[in-house]
Parts: C-alpha cells; structure tokens; sequence
C-alpha cells in the first residue's frame, strides 16, 4: 500500500462522517425554530415589557407600581399561601395514599393506582365544573365558602400529580434499610422518621414541585370554585393583558419566573440528582 | 439467665411461605454463648430465613426461639439485643459514616442509679418486674392449653413472687439516652476495631465496598448486641479482600467475646472460621459439629460432597467392616448389616498411592493437575474415576496401586434407593398418575396372570371377576435408574428442574424437581447441570405399583 492511499482512505472516511454529524444536527433545526419562537422570545418581550413604560423607554414604573401597590402583592402573599396549604394537605393525603399503592400486598396488580390517577384524564375545566356542582349540592358553595371551596378544587386537582413521585419513590424504597433501623433498636415510629422519609424525600420534593407552582399560577380553579371571590397571581396576571396592561403584567410575570427560579433552587438541594424519583414528573 | 451457656436456642422452628413453601423446616439448635456458628448451605437452603427469624424480622410459623432462656419469638426486632450485619450491608445513604454507627447508639436507653436529694441511691418497688409478674399472671389464666391443677400450680408461685416483688425494695433506676460524648467514645473504639480511623465525616456513598462492609460491621458492633448476625457478609468483596476479613473478623470475635452467627455458602470460609458449623438442605439442618468433624465424618453423602472434595461411591457391605465398592473389597471402621447399600465417601488427601500391585486396587492415571504443594491426580478404575492428591510426581499413563487406611473411608447408609410416590392414581386409561403427569404403567401387574378387557377392567381369569381401577390410589415406585432424562421436553411424561447433582463414583445422581415440588431421584453417566430443564420418562415396565386399599373394593358392578 502505498503511503498515499493510507491518507487518503480516513479521508474519505471522516468526509462520510462529517456529513453524517451534519445531517444528525438538522434534526434539530425544528425545534430549534420552535423553541426560538415560543420560549425565548416571549421571554425576551417578558422582559422587555416588564422593565419599559408604555412608550417603550426603559422604566422602573412597572416594578415600583407593583411594590407599592399592597392590592398587587396581597394577591401574591395570598396565593403563596393558598400554594403552602394545598401543597401541605396534598402531602399530607397523598403520603399514606401512596405508601398503600406501593405496598405489593394491598395493590396486587397496580389496579388502584390507575383509580387514583384517573381524575387526570378528564379535562380539568369539566372537571372543577364538575366539582364546583357537587360542593353546591353539599352546601359548600364558593359564594359563602370561596377558601375553603378554591382549597377542596386545588387539592382535589393536585393530589394525582402529589400521589406519582410519592409512588415511584416508595416502589423503590429500601426495606433492607428500614429493617436495618429496626434491627438497631427503632421502633415502628422511629423507623418512619429516621429512615422512611429521609429515603422518600425526593419524591416530597418533587410531589411539592408539582402541587407548589401551579396552584399558584392557575386561575381556572380558583375563579370557578370560588365565584370571583379569589384572585390568585395566576388570575392577577392574566388580568393585567386582558385590559391592556402590558408593563405591570410582564413585571408580574417576572416575579413569577423569579419564585419558581427560587423553588427550583430549593428544591434541588434535596434532590441530589435522583432523576428516578421524578419520572412522575413526565406524566404532568 | 440460665447458666447453660447456651444463649439462643431454636426448638422445631418452620418457617412456611405462602401457606405451601416450607423455607425451613423444624430445625432445632442450641448455640453457646460466645461460640462462632455458621450456617453453612447452598443459596436457598432457608439460612437466611432462619437468621432473620432470630433477627425477628420474620417471625416463624412454628416453634420457639429463646435467648437467655427467655422466649423472644415474637418480640419485634428492636427489642432484641441482637444486631446484623447485611449481605448488602443496607447502610443509611442520608447519614454519612459516623451517624451510620451512631443510629443505634442515639435510640438506647441505658439505666442509671436513681438518687434523692442527698445523692443517696433511691430504693423502692420494682415496678417493672411487678408488670411482668402481673402479665404472666393474666396470660396463665387465660392459657386454656393448662390443665386446672398446672395453672393453680403456676398462678400461686407467680402470686408468690409478684407479694416478693410488691414488698422487696431494691435500688431504683431510671432510664437515660447516651450522652454526646459517650456515644462518641463509642464510635471512635468502632472505628478503631473495624480499622476506618478518620473517616468519620465521609459519605457512604464514596465507600469502596470492603470500606463499606467495615462501617456496617462497626453500626452493628457498636451496640454491643449479645448476638451479632452475619448474613454471607463478605459475598461482595473480591477473593483477596475476602480471605484478609474473614481472618479480621475471627480476630474480632475473640476481642470482643460476642456470639457470632454467620450465614455462608462458602464451605471453605465455614470451615476456616467457625467454632461449629450447621449443614442446612432444604430448609433442614443436616449436620451440626466442629470443622474438623464435618469435614472428616460426614454422615450423609450430601455433607461430604458439599465440604470439600471427594470421592463418592456406591458399596455393598460384604461382611463385618468389610465393604466392595471399586471392584474390590475394603476394610473400614464402620459396620452395618451385611448386604446393606451404602454410600463410600474417600477424601481425595486420604487416597494412597503406590507401586502397582501393592495396594488394594490398581488403577491408571488419566489427568496430573500441579496445585503448589501436591498433585491432584484424577485415576480410572474399572470403569469408576476418583480423584487423588500426592506429593510425588507420576506420569499421565502410569498404572499405579491405591488404598486407603480403614479409618478414612467414611460410609454411610445409602440415603435413598428407590423413588417412591404415595399420592399416585390410576387414572382411567390405567395409566399411572404421579404429580399430574401420567405415566404409561402395567396394571396386570397388581394381579397375577391377569388381562385387561375392552373397557379397561382388570379381569381375573380364575375368578372371572373383573376390577373397575379407575381413580384407584396406589403406591407407585421405581429404581433410581430408571428415570431418563431429556432436554427434549415433549420427550417425557413430565417436567422439571435440576436442583442437585452428586457424582457418585461412575455416575452422577440427579434431583429433577417439577413445577409442583416432586422429587425424581435419578441415576445416569450424562452429565446435567443444576438448573437444567429436563423431561422424564420412565419406561412403563420399570414402575411398580401398589394398591393403598385391597383389589375387592374395585370390584366392578
Ligand atoms: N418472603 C418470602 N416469600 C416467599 N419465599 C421466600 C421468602 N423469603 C425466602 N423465600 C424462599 O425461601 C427459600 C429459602 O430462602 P433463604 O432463606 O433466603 O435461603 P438462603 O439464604 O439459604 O439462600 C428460598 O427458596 C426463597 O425463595
Ligand atoms: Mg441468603
């Protein structure tokens, strides 16, 4: 062989390479297109319009409005609290909920799970329709009870997508280690608190994830359960556009991005990079 | 405590899964305080099962554990000063090593002196021993198993000692959580003894394996447990790290005087460093002793091809201490019946070899293996192959002489020689139905000279009568060379798994077990491996059956 055909041949080769790499990437250009349209520049015009007045000078207007205004950010500490008590009694119903699931000998062929999960699959307008009907009929209605009615709707909305991680996390749960905290002298408590919820604490984290920032931003919820009576960040902002109001709207949109950049943040600490006990997160 | 010395005793403890699997099964056990047990067995065997029903995390169907003479069946497992070191260690992955060995030492109550207000020590009631005199009290009347006299008996001694314990003062303690510093101390001489100084603060996750084996060794230890369980806890290391533990964990055993119970499949580790060792076969214990009496008289066949190398034989005893097996007759120690089958068991160290002609059987080398300090020689007999091991070294194709001195050979009555099934039926095309499966059989063999007419019946042709044996229950039975094998599985009448094999001299002895757990005991030259999937068939003229109940209640109409 002679020394030229040995260059030439890989050559040849990462030529065929090359153009394979190339083709591989234009796969992408679709999204790439999409993701330019729809997220990063809505984002940009977020931004632009959260920091510009209305003649489209740059202007601090929007944010001071929104901090001196105790009406705006009253709706932003309601719904933050609206967020914490859903999420709480979410955890709170959803924990025990999937403990059984996962539990082999209650749930023998995962059929109940499917039970639990359902209400997911009706379409959620229809659904707190549904639900702002029964709580009349049991004379809970929003206009007396707007708390209470928006709470019973967001926690009956929520409580699948707090029941998915906690299931997945407890499918994997490491009895070795449980009867290992019992072999050390822990009783039934003890083994609960030192060593079940250490080992499903990814799953809370996500489970909270899941509950945490939609109650906050969603509307559809709180306007029907509770007959106007509630607004939430969620119905604040959309308010905001549909009167025109761009600059405070986007302003409030930011603080939006700003809480959930914070959570995320919080909550990856606890997370550790256990990307298992989040795969309830695909379904959402 | 009882001053036996005996610290855990097992009494016909079974252990039933699922109503049906018998995981272990009635084993009985005595252990010293402060002896090295293993537990030694093929994986499945229930070694497992039994060491978690002494951890209390499974509690057993029937029977009764004690430890210190007191019955701990059913207390759960934090209540029992007993700890265990895991096959996968199951260490906390939250807590880093420190906390690890900590857990236990953060949950104990330990009791202290209780003084009044001059630093006096407090005196009062017992009140704890009251409680248990008045719970044994309630439990004795209620027990309907008593007879009326037993449980007078007992209610007025226990009434007895519940008036001591209500009047006797005795020195008051209260119960107290360690303190930081205490349970410092304590980690810190774990660590030392399991050798991972400074690492406190370090993650388990960042443990090697071995690093991790120490600190669940050091969690366990820590609590100074009157019992430490190890279930197979070196099956994870590789070889070298594993021989460097066993001889720390022998070490650690001596230093700190606590009873081991240690689970293994490895006979070698068994063997190297147990005070006593416990065979188990299917969930039974087959042999408990020392080392050395295991490995030099083993009482079943089983044992002795599970420990060690060695030669099995099928022999006849021809005379007192005198057994054939090889073609030749031996001397040996033992003595059983004349005619009586027996299993020969030669360890392959205890073989002599020598010039031929000089010894009693003369056999030709067929393969040399050098192994370090001797040769392990594999010799053709006849037809049999034993293995031999020898310091000199000889040629592939040599003839050479062997014996063995009479104390050496170990024999033992044959554990089986026939299959036997009592649950069988003919079924109505007179086959013979064993486990499901039917098997083409000869019924004219439950009656002499006996035909078979059209629809089947049995007819006797003195009589004339004739017998409808459709369902009828019989003892069906066959040698143990009459099954045979095939991977062909549309080949047999049945189906089933290999679950054990033993080379018995010029053949080996197959366990076929079927899907509904029955046993077909076979013998064969080929080789199979234990797992395989087989068929069985075995030839109609070889099974022989037995009729439960007379032929006359088949009397057809
Ligand atoms: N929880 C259980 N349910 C049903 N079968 C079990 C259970 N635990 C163990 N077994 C069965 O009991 C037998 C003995 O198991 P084990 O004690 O773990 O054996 P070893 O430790 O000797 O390998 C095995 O056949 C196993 O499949
Ligand atoms: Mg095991």
């Amino acid at each position: 062989m002679s020394p030229n055909e040995a260059v030439a041949k890989p050559k040849k080769n990462s030529k065929f390479r090359l153009f394979f790499r190339l083709k591989r990437r234009y796969l992408a250009i679709p999204y790439a297109i999409f993701l330019l349209l729809f997220v990063v520049l809505p984002m940009l015009m977020i931004f632009w319009y959260a920091f510009t007045d209305k003649a489209g000078n740059p202007s601090g207007e929007a944010a001071v409005a929104f901090f001196t205004t105790p009406s705006k950010w009253s709706v932003l500490l309601v719904s933050l609290f609206l967020g914490v008590q859903t999420t709480l009694i979410c955890l709170l119903l959803g924990y025990p909920a999937a403990y059984i699931l996962a539990n082999k000998k209650l749930n023998r062929n995962g059929v109940l799970v499917v039970l639990f999960v359902m209400p997911m699959w009706i379409n959620f307008v229809i659904r707190t329709g549904a639900t702002r009907d029964l709580l009349d009929w049991i004379g809970l209605s929003g206009g007396k009870y707007p708390w209470a009615a928006t709470l019973i709707g967001m926690v009956y909305n929520y409580l699948p997508f707090t029941i998915l991680p906690l299931y997945t996390t407890m499918l994997k749960l490491d009895r070795s280690q449980m009867e290992a905290a019992s072999d050390l002298g822990a009783n039934p408590v003890q083994v609960f608190f030192k060593n079940v919820l250490p080992q499903t604490l990814p799953g809370i984290v996500s489970a909270s994830e899941m509950v945490f920032m939609p109650v906050m931003s969603s509307y559809v919820i709180s306007d029907t359960l509770s007959e106007g009576k509630i607004t939430l960040f969620g119905n604040s902002i959309y308010l905001n556009f549909t009167n025109s109001q761009w600059n405070s709207g986007s302003f409030m949109a930011v603080v939006m991005l700003v809480i959930i950049a914070i959570t995320m943040l919080i909550t990856r600490k606890f997370d550790r990079g256990d990307a298992t006990a989040r795969r309830g997160g695909g379904l959402w | 405590m009882d001053d036996s010395g005996i610290i855990i005793s097992l009494q016909h403890v079974s252990k039933v899964f699922d109503k049906t699997f018998v995981a272990v099964d009635d084993v009985s056990l005595d252990i010293k305080r402060g002896e090295f047990v293993t537990l030694l067995g093929p994986s499945g065997c229930g070694k497992t099962t039994t060491l978690r029903m002494i951890a209390g995390f499974d509690l057993p169907t029937s029977g009764k554990i004690f430890l210190n003479g007191r019955d701990i069946t059913n207390l759960p497992p934090y209540e029992r000063p007993v700890n265990t070191v895991f096959q996968h260690y199951a260490l906390f992955p939250n807590l880093d090593v420190y906390d690890n060995i900590a857990f236990g030492l953060k949950l104990k109550h330990v009791p202290v002196p209780q003084l009044d207000k001059d630093g006096n020590p407090e005196k009062g009631i017992d009140k704890a021993a009251v409680k248990r005199i008045k719970k044994l009290i309630r439990e004795t009347r209620n027990d309907s198993h008593l007879s009326e006299e037993d449980r007078e008996h007992q209610l007025s001694s226990l009434n007895e000692e519940l008036q001591k314990a209500l009047t006797t003062e005795v020195p008051l303690y209260k119960m107290r959580k360690l303190s930081a510093k205490e349970i410092d101390e304590k980690v810190a001489h774990a660590l030392e003894i399991v050798d991972l100084e400074e690492m406190e603060d370090r993650d388990i996750q960042n443990l090697s394996g071995g690093q991790q084996q120490r600190v669940a060794i050091a969690r366990a230890i820590v609590n100074e447990p009157a019992v430490l369980l190890l279930d197979e806890p070196l099956s994870a290391l590789d070889h070298k790290m594993r021989v460097d533990m066993q001889l720390e964990l022998k070490n650690m055993h001596k230093k700190l005087g606590i009873t081991f119970i240690y689970v293994t499949h490895d006979q070698e580790e068994a063997l190297s460093m147990s005070d006593k060792v416990v065979v188990m076969k299917d969930g039974a214990i087959q042999q408990v002793g020392t080392p050395e009496n295991i490995y030099n008289e083993p009482t079943s066949a089983y044992v002795a091809d599970f420990i060690g190398e060695s030669n099995i034989f099928g022999g006849t005893m021809i005379g007192p201490k005198q057994v054939r097996f090889l073609g030749a007759n031996w001397a040996c120690v033992d003595d059983f019946p004349l005619n009586q089958k027996v299993d020969v068991v030669v360890r392959p160290e205890d073989v002599i070899l020598g010039e031929k002609g000089k010894g009693v059987v003369d056999g030709r080398i067929i393969s040399s293996i050098f192994k370090g300090e001797d040769y392990s020689y594999e010799l053709e007999v006849g037809k049999n192959e034993i293995t031999c091991r020898d310091h000199t070294a000889r040629l592939v194709g040599s003839e050479v002489s062997l014996s063995v001195a009479p104390e050496n050979l170990q024999i033992m009555e044959k554990e089986l020689t026939s299959n036997v099934y009592t649950d069988a039926y003919i079924d109505k095309n007179g086959a013979v139905v064993i486990d499901g499966a039917a098997f083409a059989c000869d019924i004219k063999t439950l009656l002499k000279g006996s035909t078979i007419d059209e629809n089947g019946y049995l007819v006797d042709p003195k009589s004339g009568k004739k017998y409808d044996l459709n369902d009828a229950d019989v003892i069906a039975s066959f040698d143990l060379d009459a099954p045979e094998l095939s991977d062909d599985l549309e080949a047999g009448e049945i189906t089933g798994t290999i679950v054990g094999s033993v080379w018995i001299g010029d053949h080996y002895q197959y366990i076929v077990r079927t899907e509904d757990e029955e046993d077909f005991v076979c013998n064969t030259p080929y080789q199979w491996n234990i797992g395989d999937h087989v068929s069985v068939h075995v030839p109609p003229e070889k099974i022989a059956l037995r009729l439960k109940k007379g032929l006359d209640s088949y009397v057809a109409e």
